[in-house]
Formats: C-alpha cells, structure tokens, sequence
C-alpha cells in the first residue's frame, strides 16, 4: 500500500499559547514495500509524523493519501477503521497497551475490532507467538506476570496479528538488551521481506537505519532536510552533526581508517562485513604495505 | 478535547500576579469568593466586574485565550440564567405567552447571577493561570500549618498534593498514549451506545492503573533512597517570601470590599 504525504503541517493545540508546530511541509512518498527508517533529535517530529500515517492525527495543512483514501486538512474524517487496520502501528514501550487477563485475548484484541473471527484470531496469535520469539505456554498467562522483554513481544505480536500491509515502529528496541534488540530488529527485517510489508521504522540507532532502511528521512525541528540511501546519507558527517545526529560507528571507524592509511576506500561501508571486503580488496591491491 | 480546558494549567509568564506570593494569592481568591456575594445592584456589580477586568489586565494572560477556554462551561452560565428568567415571578411581567411568563426581575436577577458565575470562574482560574502548582501547594501548606496545633497532618497532605499535581501532566500524557495505541489497534472510544462506550475504556483504564501502581512503586523507592523519612526536621528549598505587592493586593480587596458594602442596597 503506498503512502504519500503533501505538504503536510502539524500544529498542536492550534490558537491557544501552547500552540506548537510540530510539522511543516513533509512531502514524502512511501511505496508499497520500501524499508524507511526516520531519524531526528528528540522534538524533531518524528513521533508526530508517524501518527499521522495512519490517521491518529490529521495534519492542520496538506494532504495524505494511505492507499486509496485521502485524508485532506481541515476535513473531517470517518471510518478511519479501515486505515488503521492496513497500517500497524508499533508505539515506544507498546508494554504500557496491555490490558487483557491473558496473553491470547490481548494478542486477539486488535484482530477482533476489525472483525476477525475468534477462531481466526486465536489462530493467528499461536503462529505470533512463535515468531515473535515467545515461550511456548504463554497464551494462557495474565501479561502482567511476564517479564518487560517479553511483554513488549506480546504487544508486538498484538499489532501483527492484525495483519497490516504498513508497519510503523516507533523505537521497538529501546530499553531490551543487545541480544532482544538484535533479535527483534531481525525478526522486522524478516518479516518485512517475507510479507513485502512496507516498514517505517522510528529509530535513535544509527547502526539499525544503516543496517536495514532502503531510504533514510531525516527530521529537524519538524522540518524534512534529507532523503535519500542510507550510504549517501552516511558519507556526509558534518550534515549529520549539525542536526544534532551521528554516523554509525563503522562509517566513523572508517573515515578515522582512511584518514590514517592516508587512502578513500570505494564507497562508505554501512555494515563491519561491508567494511571487512573492501579492506580486504584493498589489502589484496597490495596497499597497506 | 482537553486541550481546550484551562482549568488548573499554567500559563508561564512575568507580570506582576506572576511573582506574587501564592499565600496572597490564595487568601485574595478565596476572599474574593466571599465578598462577591456582597453585590446586589448596578453599581456594586459594576464595581466588580471593574476590578476582576482589571485584575486580568495586569495578569497580561490574553483575554482571547480565556474566553476560549470558558467555552465548555459556557452552557451552565446560560443555563443558571434561563432558570431565572422563567422561573422568577418578581417584578413587572415583561412577556406572558402559554405557560412562559418572563418577569423584569427575572432578567435582572439573571443577569445578576450569570455575571456572579463568570467573575468566580474569571478570577479562580487566574489563580491556577498564574501560579505554578507547586508555589500553589507550597502555599496552601504554609496556609494550613496552623492546622498542626489539632494534628492534622498537613505535611502529608501536602506532599500527596504536589505529588499528584506533578503527575496529572504525565498521566494525561499516557492516557493519551495508551488511547492512541488501542485505537491504532483498532479500539473505537468516540462512537456507539453508552454501554459499548463504557466496554471500550477497560482496555484505557487497566493500563493506567497498572502504570500508576508501578510508577508510584518505584517513586517510593527513589524516594527512600533518596533518604526521605517523612516531614519531620525537613528544610525547604522554595521559600515563601511575602513582598509588598501582596500587601497591596490585600489592601486593595479590604477597600473592595469596604466600596461593596457601602453601595449595596
């Protein structure tokens, strides 16, 4: 399903002294399938883009078309249903959504409202919580006896078991440890392309934009200054750094390298493997010697 | 929805209600609160929509916004002034149709209460408008220490209200949050009947208790970690000081008051 934005304005609490501009002149387009990772400082408006791809916040200028409803500002909207279940939206620290008495009814929840049938949903939620890495047995557990790592899967798999063509997450990883963030961040990346999910991913982590995204956005006081590959993106420090943002630690590793081997490599590496072959092809060139 | 309250927000600003002493404050509204049952005709009421005007003036909180915010509870004002114009039998009869019967004292007698009605909500608001929660608590307990002397336990009382007052933002925050999520999962809180609305806040409010629990949980621990044993032999960090600006304003009130009991009849 493709999402495109046209000059899209936020403001919150429109005429009164708290008023805020969020958002101002997003053009953006998302086709069907694309990895999108968003990064910005904290307040840039990434949160508030991001509500706005499935309707939670309607912009106060501009347009969004989500598949083939168009949302326009200043129009109100019904039966935003239909949006909210082709777009899932993975909130930061989706543990706080819980509220069932048991694992299964939560994960059903979502499903449910959008007129699953229980046996369906049930049947979704078994497959979910395999792939969303959970105990077997765990369906049948209130959510709040589990730990947080593995309340944040149930509430993952919540949003999955609604079936969306469009997954948002906001900071999915924040707050588990190296190996849950590692693990979870596969498991998008592979559903993603098992489903030809089209992912927009909010994200502190450089490594995870570079790792992962087709397409990089970058948000600064809610305004849009570059989009573009991750790698073209990343072989720009100092436009990062004036955004208050950073280049992941092996593009950093390898500009300190070049500059000390006195040599540019052929292009910037984003991953250590990527890294790894063009020191190698170098090294075999008979540099370094 | 809540946006539009103003009710208990603060407004940061720098006039000269800004920087008053809370205790001032406090003494001044709930005085005022009394002594505008004082008037009962043209002049006093006169006299008083004067000075709450003016008070709003040097508050420099835009007239505009306030009466935006008054909005939601509009409806009562109008509604306490229609219960007096029909149901009040006094005076000469102005309109008579069917069972309506509208009565000259009926009006003014509406007139009289609505304005009541505006100027308390005017002048009580503006206390929250211009005072931070906190100087508000601070204030209300340097107020009740008297209380002491009958052990009430004034220091607790007002530890839980700073307390709660600092986290209203932040629960208002998560519920909006948890709201959002459950919609994102495909929750309808806006629409059907009364009994499906009232099914559709469990998956609201069972978060929040949950997160409530927890948060108070761990701000007891930090508390104690941080060594708090309760409101014996504390010292203070925010001390009141009362400025002559606060006397004035008393002064002021005191002469209100005086002017209010000469005028009324």
């Amino acid at each position: 399903m493709d999402i495109a934005l046209e000059q899209v304005e936020y403001r919150y609490q429109p005429n009164t002294p708290f008023e805020r501009l969020a958002l101002h002149n997003i053009s953006l387009n998302i086709p069907s399938g694309r990895y999108l990772a968003v990064i910005g400082h904290t307040g840039s408006g990434k949160s508030t883009l991001l509500q706005h791809l499935n309707a939670l916040l309607q912009p106060t200028k501009g347009q969004i078309s989500i598949g083939d409803r168009t949302i326009q500002a200043g129009t109100k909207e019904k039966n935003l249903k239909e949006i909210r279940q082709k777009v899932g939206i993975v909130f930061q620290f989706p543990e706080h959504q819980l509220f069932e008495e048991t694992v299964e009814k939560d994960i059903c929840f979502g499903p449910m409202n959008f007129g699953v049938p229980q046996e369906e949903a049930i049947k979704r939620a078994k497959e979910l919580v395999d792939l969303v890495g959970l105990p077997k047995g765990v369906l049948e557990k209130s959510p709040f006896d589990l730990s947080g790592g593995q309340m944040r899967r149930v509430a993952i798999a919540g949003v999955l078991a609604m079936d969306p063509d469009v997954l948002v997450l906001d900071e999915p990883t924040a707050g588990l440890d190296p190996r849950g963030r590692h693990e979870m961040m596969e498991m998008f990346y592979e559903l993603h392309r098992a489903k030809q999910l089209s992912t927009i991913l909010v994200t502190h982590s450089m490594e995870d934009a570079a790792a992962y995204a087709d397409e990089l956005v970058i948000l600064h006081h809610g305004e849009m200054k570059r989009k573009g590959p991750p790698r073209e993106i990343f072989s720009h420090p100092e436009d990062l750094e004036s955004w208050g943002l950073s280049v992941p630690h092996i593009v950093r590793f390898q500009s300190l390298l070049e500059k000390k081997i006195n040599h540019k490599l052929g292009r910037t590496c984003l991953t250590t493997e990527e890294l790894a072959g063009e020191l190698q092809a170098y090294m075999n060139r008979g540099g370094g010697n | 929805m809540m946006e539009k309250m103003i009710f208990g927000r603060y407004i940061p600003g720098d006039s000269i209600i800004h920087h008053m002493d809370p205790r001032s404050k406090l003494i001044f509204v709930f005085a005022y609160i009394c002594i505008v049952f004082l008037a009962n005709n043209l002049v006093t009421y006169g006299i008083l929509t004067m000075f709450t005007v003016l008070i709003m003036l040097v508050s420099k909180v835009s007239i505009r916004f306030f009466l935006n915010g008054l909005k939601p509870i509009l409806w009562l004002v109008v509604f306490t002034f229609f219960l007096q114009v029909f149901f009040n039998r006094q005076g000469d009869l102005l309109y008579h149709y069917a069972f309506i019967r509208i009565y000259s004292e009926g009006i003014r007698q509406g007139i009289f209460i609505s304005l009541r009605f505006l100027l308390l909500i005017f002048l009580t608001s503006l206390l929250t408008l211009t005072t931070t929660p906190i100087s508000l608590t601070d204030g209300i307990e340097s107020l009740l220490n008297l209380l002491k002397k009958v052990k009430f336990p004034v220091h607790e009382l007002a530890l839980m209200m700073s307390i709660s007052l600092r986290f209203i933002p932040t629960l208002m925050d998560e519920t909006e949050k948890i709201m959002k999520a459950q919609m994102a999962r495909g929750a309808n809180f806006s629409s059907g009947s009364l009994k499906e609305r009232m099914k559709a806040v469990i998956p609201l409010l069972i978060p929040l208790f949950v997160s409530s629990f927890k948060r108070a949980e761990e701000l007891a621990t930090a508390m104690e970690a941080r060594g708090y044993q309760g409101g014996e032999g504390r010292t203070k960090y925010r001390l009141l000081i009362w400025k002559a600006a606060d006397t004035l304003s008393l002064c002021l009130l005191a002469l209100i008051t005086i002017l209010l009991a000469v005028f009324r009849t």
